[in-house]
């Protein structure tokens, strides 16, 4: 058994030194892509999933509207509602709300705006035809209904 | 000069220094969320004047019409219909039917194709599904004619309208895909920054226009 007795020469420790320096690289990766959310959602959030997804390339062009129950129906009570960066606005606000983020870019790029829808999937079909006449009278037209990638396990 | 003397090690400990970066790359991996721009997209009418309604009267034929009530039952093609998947083939069957070819060239101005011309440059195995399988009197005349309209009631839910219009893009990406030998999946992960996926892109895409119409919906039938 003198085989496994023997003692290997060579120093049995991982170096460690260089640790630091790996988690650091993560660590300057993940701070340099994070993007703190800017705004609360105050709706809820549960978006039904989909298959065929196409994905966004210009993020800049993309303005999101939250629509679904609000989270805290003592206040807001319980018929859904849109909400537009840190509000809630009405139907006829939204064409208003529209046209200020279009000012928001630059003239080229204005008719490309293009709208994420992000509901709720307990909403009503109505509200969500509301906001579309509404987008066609503002003249944005392209949307997207946001959707995470439907899992194979279904 | 008063020099001083080495006390001890001049060493900065760092053996925590990993422990903190760990601590501050956690909070990161927490608070993270890589911002996820998918989705489905629609590409609104535009405006419409109101003085002119466009009166434009499609034979019955060439709209493959999908209704949802507020209990969020399916009327396809006054037909009801229990399983929204299969929403998908019917409508892959009905795009490509070919039912009445024209040779009147339809499209934006330079890249007008009629409907013969977009049956030519399918495949052979396409063209052959097509005249076994469909070409029915019933159904559409050709991709340029055909029309998927869908008409949700204003009680149905978000849901079952996200269901239905996942299945119509997919019938669409099948179509596409296929006609340039591709899977839907394939045709749909085309990058369209590379000028060989967007020649692919256009010519799949060439002469069969993505009708998908969001009818405006009825209060009327709950």
């Amino acid at each position: 058994m003198s085989k496994f007795k023997k003692k290997s020469e060579s120093s049995q420790d991982i170096p460690t030194a260089a640790l630091p320096d790996i988690i650091f690289m993560l660590l300057f990766f993940f701070m340099v892509t994070t993007v703190m959310r800017e705004t609360e959602v105050l709706v809820k959030q549960d978006i039904p999933r989909a298959e065929q997804l196409v994905k966004l390339e210009k993020k800049k062009l993309v303005t999101y509207l939250y629509v679904g129950e609000p989270k805290e129906p003592e206040i807001f009570g319980t018929e859904s509602l849109i909400q537009a960066n840190d509000a809630f606005i009405a139907i006829d606000g939204i064409v208003q709300w529209v046209n200020t983020e279009k000012d928001q870019l630059s003239e080229v790029e204005r008719d490309q705006i293009t709208i994420s829808l992000k509901v709720d999937k307990e909403t009503k079909m109505g509200i969500i035809v509301d906001i579309q006449t509404e987008l066609r009278e503002a003249n944005a037209r392209k949307i997207i209904y946001a959707t995470p990638q439907k899992t194979d396990d279904n | 000069m008063a020099r001083s003397k080495n006390r001890g090690s001049q060493e900065v400990n760092a053996g925590s220094m990993a422990d903190i970066a760990f601590l501050l790359l956690i909070f990161f991996l927490v608070t993270t969320q890589i911002a996820t721009n998918k989705g489905l997209t629609l590409l609104l009418p535009p405006k419409q004047d109101e003085e002119e309604p466009d009166q434009v009267k499609q034979q019955e034929r060439n709209i493959f019409k999908i209704q949802v009530n507020s209990l969020n039952q399916l009327l396809v093609e006054d037909e009801r219909l229990d399983d929204p998947s299969l929403i998908g083939d019917m409508v892959y069957d009905f795009i490509l039917n070919f039912g009445k070819m024209s040779d009147v060239e339809k499209g934006p101005t330079g890249e007008k194709v009629s409907d013969r011309q977009t049956y030519e440059s399918l495949p052979a195995t396409m063209k052959a599904y097509i005249n076994n399988k469909l070409r029915s009197g019933e159904s559409s005349d050709g991709p340029n004619a055909a029309i998927v309209s869908l008409k949700a009631d204003r009680g149905s839910s978000y849901e079952i309208f996200i269901e239905i219009l996942d299945q119509l893009n997919a019938a669409y990406n099948r179509v596409y895909g296929e006609r340039v030998g591709l899977t839907a999946e394939e045709f749909r992960k085309l990058n369209r920054n590379d000028p060989r996926d967007l020649d692919l892109y256009d010519r799949a895409r060439s002469g069969i226009p993505k009708s998908i119409s969001i009818a405006e919906p009825s209060k009327v039938g709950g």
